[in-house]
């Protein structure tokens, strides 16, 4: 439908919309969480969801502690080599849709302990993340800046057609392999399907 | 029909079925359509925090557990009650102390019980 010409039905006080808006409407504002936190991060994610920051604002106060009920996994801080299976078999385990906000610094690329023989290099090796926050731990205007952006995504996401999201493509893979400790690291080191990350334009990231 | 005193009652029973079971229908409906199921072995686990979990859910409690857990309780509540006796003790009348011994010679003769009956014995 013309963009104008909903607006102009809209000053004459006639709503209109569309099934997918109003899905995505539904679904973006009322984004559940997994209560989960990994280093430094979560406590700024904490802070997000309390009085001041009021992450209730966006629909999404209800952090759930199971990956049945949550939609969106916060991936909040330092991802060890040791964690990292748990964090990938608990991605699995959310229903679809699901989506992964990695938080700070560490969550995205190892940040400070990125030499350490212990620390994960990234999430995004292996589970499709969504909305990447930098900083060290980013403050809770940037988590809800983040969430922000995980929204507008949400609300771009069509029911049908080639390019809907993987959730609504029955032949896509719902299950992402979980890694497993080697003798020297994670085997495998990282998943093909999603690392490295395609960025349009820029061919790929190594 | 329409005339039966029940008709109008049949009619909100007919209503409030529809509103219950319509919205659950349209749900399974959409679900149907915009929801392909995609279940694998780690979805369908049992939930253990992320690790890979171990036998079944449904294991069971032994009721010595419950019965630990209230004795438990009986003589964490008649703490709560020794400690104003004791502080309050020097000004008690004799009539005070009897209903105070009476009270706590009750739940020692629970106890006592308890212990005969071996429920303080974890088998």
């Amino acid at each position: 439908m013309d963009e104008n010409l909903k607006i102009e039905l809209g000053k004459q006080g006639i709503v209109v919309t569309t099934l997918q808006e109003l899905y995505n409407w539904g679904r973006r504002s009322s984004v559940w969480p997994m209560n989960f936190g990994l280093a430094c991060c979560a406590i700024e994610m904490i802070a997000t969801t309390m009085a001041r920051y009021d992450l209730a604002r966006f629909g999404a106060e209800v952090f759930r502690p199971s990956p049945r009920q949550a939609d969106l996994m916060i991936i909040s801080g330092t991802v060890t080599k040791k964690m990292a299976p748990q964090v990938v078999r608990l991605y699995n385990q959310m229903a679809e849709p699901r989506y992964v906000i990695a938080m700070g610094a560490c969550a995205i690329s190892g940040g400070p302990f990125k030499q350490g023989y212990n620390v994960l290099k990234g999430i995004d090796r292996y589970i499709p993340v969504d909305v990447h926050i930098p900083g060290c731990p980013p403050r809770p205007e940037a988590l809800l800046q983040a969430f922000i952006a995980l929204q507008k995504k949400i609300d771009g996401q069509h029911l049908t057609g080639e390019d809907r999201p993987r959730f609504l493509d029955a032949e896509a893979q719902g299950e992402f392999p979980v890694p497993e400790q080697g003798e020297h690291d994670l085997v495998p080191t990282s998943n093909k399907g999603v690392w490295p990350i395609k960025i349009q334009g820029l061919g790929t990231r190594d | 029909m329409s005339s039966s005193p029940y008709f109008s009652l049949a009619v909100l029973f007919v209503a409030a079925l529809a509103f219950g079971l319509g919205p659950l229908g349209l749900a399974w409906l959409w679900a149907r359509f915009y929801s392909p199921r995609k279940p694998n072995p780690t979805k369908n686990s049992i939930y253990e925090c992320g690790l890979v979990s171990k036998g079944d859910a449904w294991v069971r409690f032994r009721p010595a557990y419950y019965l630990y857990a209230i004795i438990f309780l009986i003589f964490d509540v008649e703490a709560v009650f020794l400690l104003p006796f004791a502080v309050a003790f020097s000004g008690l009348s004799a009539a005070a102390c009897i209903a105070m011994l009476v009270f706590v010679l009750l739940l020692v003769e629970g106890l006592a019980w308890a212990w005969a009956k071996g429920i303080l014995t974890w088998a």
